[in-house]
């Protein structure tokens, strides 16, 4: 596992999102509300980019005919297939205990942090007053 | 990698095998697009009227369809528009890379539907020219289908006579939901002409019949239309199977698309008992109503069956032959099959090029 520097902060206001490559690997990376999270930009149904999906929150209903809108903001829905993901932890809701696309741990640094090292940043120039979006893979 | 406990796909080799796509569905960019082949006096009449579709006071789809235009939302070409009305964009996201050898266009905004029997006639004959301008002499691994007005019989077979023998054309299109169940002898003007041209007639999921999509009213949900297909096209197979047209046609052959598959071999299976007890109310059946579905009938793949454990497609396919099925992915729509991941099984490449290309090749008589 190896620590790869994305991009600035700045890139990935909250409520947005992008679509990275790493190690060969299409990763998707969320913000939300200052918090950042990435996943495998890949349906484990029919693989389609979740990261073309829209992003919205779960319709609950403890009955019939009782509803609640939670997590606004928190999930991805394919844009294939309308499958729904976790933004936070990868897990379907049509099938929470079996299906799940993998959640990449994300962090942030400071640009001093990242310059020190040792991070893979081959494509992002690195500058000491920014701070920056960190996923282990 | 993902951590999904389904089967992983088989091979990644189907994705690259060559594929014949049977259920791709072109859009026009604009309404006007179709004006180059629109006499004057229904390019007004729309301008004035507009097309009102046999659906009562309703206007868009009975039901909501959860993604914008039914379609992929990552499926919008780069140069506007809405999915499916780029060629460009069709081959870089889908007929290249999923080395789609042998695609059927289905247009669905076509005439088909309009109230109004002369306009309805000339919209679907604009749309006829436009797939040829516009696709199949644009790229010669689309093909196109003759969308006809098939609420009115005359009116069709003069569409498909029209057009007969053109190489672009592989086939004559219904939509499933018609006015009469599919074997009413209203139609079978249609099916003459379809035959005498040699073209199989392909029954697409949907329409405009103004009846429920269950035979018992109307849903709540849209989940309901969705599953509905299957007993909709049961019903309207029955009836083609049942009415005859297929002594009466001898030549005949009939695709069901995008209704699934699974309940062919139960419906062949209800029918022949059923027939074995009541064969005197319909003589003119010469055979099991399931051995006119094991010859005259295709089924179109997409949306796949997606039991658990998959293998019980092996059956289900078993039960109806690996040559009854016609591989599709419904491009654009949301409810897309990707090649690489619709049928993760182990079976021979027999079955697998047959399933992906062989069997549409032979009942389109396209060939290599």
């Amino acid at each position: 596992m190896s620590r790869h520097v994305l991009a600035p902060t700045s890139d990935i206001p909250p409520g947005s999102r992008k679509l990275f490559t790493v190690k060969g690997r299409p990763i998707a990376i969320f913000n939300l509300e200052g918090d950042f999270f990435g996943m495998l930009n890949r349906c484990p149904h029919q693989g389609g980019s979740l990261c073309e999906g829209v992003v919205t929150g779960l319709v609950l209903s403890s009955n019939p005919g009782e509803y609640t809108y939670a997590r606004k903001g928190e999930i991805i829905r394919c844009p294939w297939h309308g499958w729904e993901f976790d933004i936070r932890t990868g897990q379907s809701y049509c099938d929470p205990e079996r299906i799940r696309t993998k959640a990449y741990p994300v962090d942030t640094a400071s640009g001093a942090t990242v310059i020190e090292g040792p991070y893979v940043a081959e494509t992002v120039p690195l500058q000491v007053e920014e701070n920056y979006i960190i996923v282990d893979v | 990698m993902n951590l999904q406990i389904r089967d992983t796909p088989a091979t990644q080799t189907s994705s690259r095998l060559a594929i014949a796509d049977c259920d791709i569905h072109p859009a026009v960019r604009k309404a006007s697009d179709l004006d180059p082949w629109l006499p004057a006096r229904w390019r007004e009449h729309l301008a004035s009227f507009g097309g009102g579709r046999r659906l009562g006071m309703q206007s868009g789809p009975a039901y909501p369809k959860g993604q914008p235009n039914a379609s992929r939302r990552d499926a919008y070409p780069p140069e506007g528009g809405r999915q499916g009305s780029s060629l460009a964009f069709m081959q870089a996201q889908h007929l290249d890379p999923n080395n789609v050898a042998l695609g059927i266009l289905n247009p669905l905004k076509s005439g088909q539907g309009l109230a109004n029997p002369e306009l309805s006639a000339a919209v679907c004959h604009a749309v006829n020219e436009w797939q040829v301008a516009t696709w199949t002499s644009q790229d010669s691994r689309l093909k196109a289908s003759i969308v006809v007005p098939y609420e009115n019989a005359s009116m069709a077979a003069a569409e498909i006579r029209h057009w007969a023998g053109h190489q672009d054309f592989v086939q004559v299109l219904f939509l499933s939901r018609t006015a009469e169940p599919l074997g009413n002898r209203r139609y079978w003007p249609i099916y003459e002409a379809a035959a005498e041209a040699r073209l199989p007639v392909a029954v697409h999921a949907f329409g405009y019949g103004g009846a429920p999509i269950t035979s018992t009213g109307w849903p709540s949900y849209y989940i309901e239309e969705m599953t509905g297909h299957a007993q909709s096209c049961q019903a309207g197979l029955s009836s083609m199977i049942v009415e005859g047209i297929f002594e009466q046609f001898p030549q005949l052959r009939v695709i069901m698309v995008e209704a699934g598959f699974a309940w062919a071999p139960a419906l062949g299976w209800r029918l022949d008992k059923a027939w074995r007890t009541l064969r005197a109310e319909t003589p003119h059946l010469k055979q099991l109503p399931s051995a006119y579905m094991r010859r005259h009938v295709w089924w179109t793949t997409q949306p796949m069956e997606e039991p658990e454990p998959r293998e019980h497609l092996l059956d289900t396919i078993g039960w109806m032959g690996w040559d009854r099925l016609l591989f599709a992915t419904d491009y654009p729509h949301w409810d897309f099959d990707d090649p690489a991941y619709a049928l993760p099984l182990r079976i021979t490449d027999d079955q697998r090029r047959g399933f992906f290309l062989d069997n549409a090749r032979a009942v389109y008589g396209v060939g290599a």
